[in-house]
């Protein structure tokens, strides 16, 4: 099944990324070759077959509830865009 | 110097023939000549590589010396490095300087390795060329106008031109192997869980696993000793005992049963890789093993199983680049969900974007049962495959690439034949089994054809005990590019 212009320009609203009518063009064939290649896969009977999401049959480990990190809050926000009285800063979201 | 292996330079620097700081120097200004050609390393820092220089030989002096310490290697810039600038290749972390390290990274520097550098790479490991990296494309010391392979083209590319004589990178279809393969060196694909994933920039985590490239069988083993471990910060990390990786290097490979699957054999696979690996496998006989041919027969699924889980996986954890807590932040926007997609539409390449929206679609309502779930289905149908050919032989070999190195620009806007690259990689990533690649011939062009060994889970010392006798017993290993003196 194909794509259209609209599922891309849907996804990627979901995404959260910007695009123009010229790249969502663009985008959309080289995704439609790529399910194209997918489509291999769909045909495939996996009746009675469980999903595998992890290489391996490990279970969660649990761990102690005790404090493990330090406070390095001026550390981490040295690398932010913008930072003001120890917070992010961002547009205003709210009128 | 350059031309010697970490295991003899281990030697060089315990003798004090030579000190970690003369050689970390001689590495320093053999990357400044030669950096411009290839384009391996993003980023250099010859006063902190010094400073761990000195640290190392005053812990060789104490008596404290390792097998790794005073080594310089190269790092790819997917490891978060303390104080280094790390960029995953992306303008979205161009301005990341990394507050913290990655447990490999720990690790190497208890173990007194000196980091050499930050070596380029595809775009987030997104790509089988190094040409999706922000900082430009890698150029393959064998032929400066093919590709080095990818995703760790960088680190491939410094060993194979005597910039380094080790790197670590990480692998989620083949982004060790393959650049290891075109850049005629030695690269391994650990256990999934083996190697701690805390700090290592997230693409698709069900499938990524850092590990090590590096000249020789013996080399990754000692690389591997330091990287592997137990780690709690990584909830799939693997709690087992620590393993010895050189420990199965002398043992002779005589009676070992290798299986042939007849999929890395067929319609695909280039001419010369394929007469190379035969020439390979003909050797392995001679040296007394036994070989079966045995199938894979969903194979051929794991290219499209593998089209829908990394890029759902990578579509969810590269969600966190919304340029507020750190990483590029577009310079106009008008509100809130403006500056996510300005941010994230101007920071991450058309490769990186292609995945996302891939991922996005598969994961969305109405479409993720025909595609995630399906895909996780037919990856067991795969796993499954691997389990009922270990029952008849102890290791699978066959090409790790179809083709030697292809030329630059030659498939980047054909996404799909850039993904078929990884053909004989990826299934080993979805079983989450070991693979290493070993060079193994030249093809007609004269460029470097890698021979792959997939073992049962954690057979890592043993498929680097059959590698390091297949390097006692062949020099493919030890030939240079030609520029290389």
């Amino acid at each position: 099944m194909a794509l259209t212009l609209e599922d891309v320009k849907r996804v990627a609203h979901l995404a959260r990324v910007a695009i123009d009518e010229a790249e969502a063009r663009a985008v959309l064939s080289q995704i439609n070759d790529v399910f194209k290649l997918i489509a291999e896969m769909q045909a495939v009977d996996t009746r009675g077959v469980e999903p595998m999401s992890h290489a391996l049959d490990v279970v969660q480990r649990l761990r102690e509830d005790a404090v493990t990190e330090s406070d390095q809050h001026a550390l981490f926000q040295s690398v932010a865009p913008q930072v003001e009285g120890d917070l992010y800063l961002v547009p205003k979201v709210i009128e | 110097m350059h031309n010697a292996t970490i295991r003899s330079l281990a030697t060089g620097l315990a003798a004090r023939t030579f000190s970690s700081v003369e050689l970390t120097r001689h590495f320093i200004s053999r990357i400044n000549g030669l950096n411009k050609k290839y384009n391996c390393f993003i980023t250099l820092d010859p006063e902190a590589s010094l400073k761990q220089a000195e640290a190392a030989d005053r812990m060789r002096s104490a008596g404290k010396g390792r097998p790794l310490t005073g080594i310089p290697i190269a790092q790819k810039d997917i490891f978060c490095a303390r104080g280094w600038l790390t960029t995953c290749g992306s303008k979205m972390l161009s301005s990341f300087t990394s507050p913290y390290d990655a447990h490999v990274v720990e690790r190497l520097n208890a173990a007194g390795a000196v980091t050499l550098g930050k070596t380029n790479m595809d775009e987030f490991a997104m790509g089988s060329s190094s040409e999706t990296s922000h900082y430009g494309p890698v150029r393959n010391p064998w032929d400066v106008d093919t590709v080095p392979g990818g995703s760790s083209g960088g680190s491939a590319a410094a060993v194979a031109a005597r910039l380094a004589p080790g790197a670590i990178g990480t692998d989620t279809g083949g982004s060790i192997r393959q650049p290891a393969a075109l850049s005629g060196i030695c690269g391994l694909k650990p256990t999934y869980g083996v190697v701690s994933r805390y700090g290592m920039i997230a693409f698709a985590s069900s499938l990524d696993q850092g590990g090590p490239l590096a000249r020789s069988a013996e080399d990754l083993a000692l690389l591997l000793n330091v990287m592997a471990g137990f780690d709690p910060r990584d909830s799939t990390s693997l709690d087992r005992e620590h393993e010895d990786y050189t420990r199965e290097l002398g043992k002779p490979v005589k009676g070992l049963k290798i299986g042939l699957p007849r999929e890395f054999f067929a319609e695909g696979a280039a001419p010369g890789v394929v007469k190379a690996v035969e020439e390979a496998v003909a050797e392995f006989r001679k040296l007394g093993c036994e070989t079966v041919e045995v199938s894979l027969p969903n194979m051929k699924l794991s290219v499209p199983v593998y089209y829908v889980l990394a890029p759902a996986e990578a579509s969810s954890n590269l969600a966190r680049y919304d340029g507020v807590r750190y990483g590029y932040r577009a310079p106009e926007y008008a509100d809130l969900l403006d500056l996510y997609k300005k941010t994230r539409a101007q920071g991450f390449g058309a490769e990186v974007k292609r995945r996302i929206l891939i991922g996005t679609y598969v994961l969305s309502h109405g479409y993720y049962d025909a595609y995630y779930i399906q895909a996780q289905r037919v990856r067991r149908l795969i796993a499954r495959d691997f389990a009922e050919v270990f029952k008849r032989c102890d290791v699978i070999m066959g090409p790790t690439s179809p083709t030697t190195a292809f030329r630059i620009g030659e498939k980047v806007d054909d996404p799909v034949q850039m993904y078929l690259n990884d053909i004989y990689t990826i299934p080993a990533n979805l079983a989450g089994l070991p693979g290493l690649s070993i060079p193994c011939g030249l093809d007609g062009k004269g460029l470097p054809v890698g021979l792959q060994i997939i073992g049962n889970y954690f057979a890592e010392a043993r498929m680097l005990g059959i590698a390091h006798q297949y390097q006692q017993a062949t020099d493919w290993h030890t030939r240079a590019p030609k520029d290389i003196d």
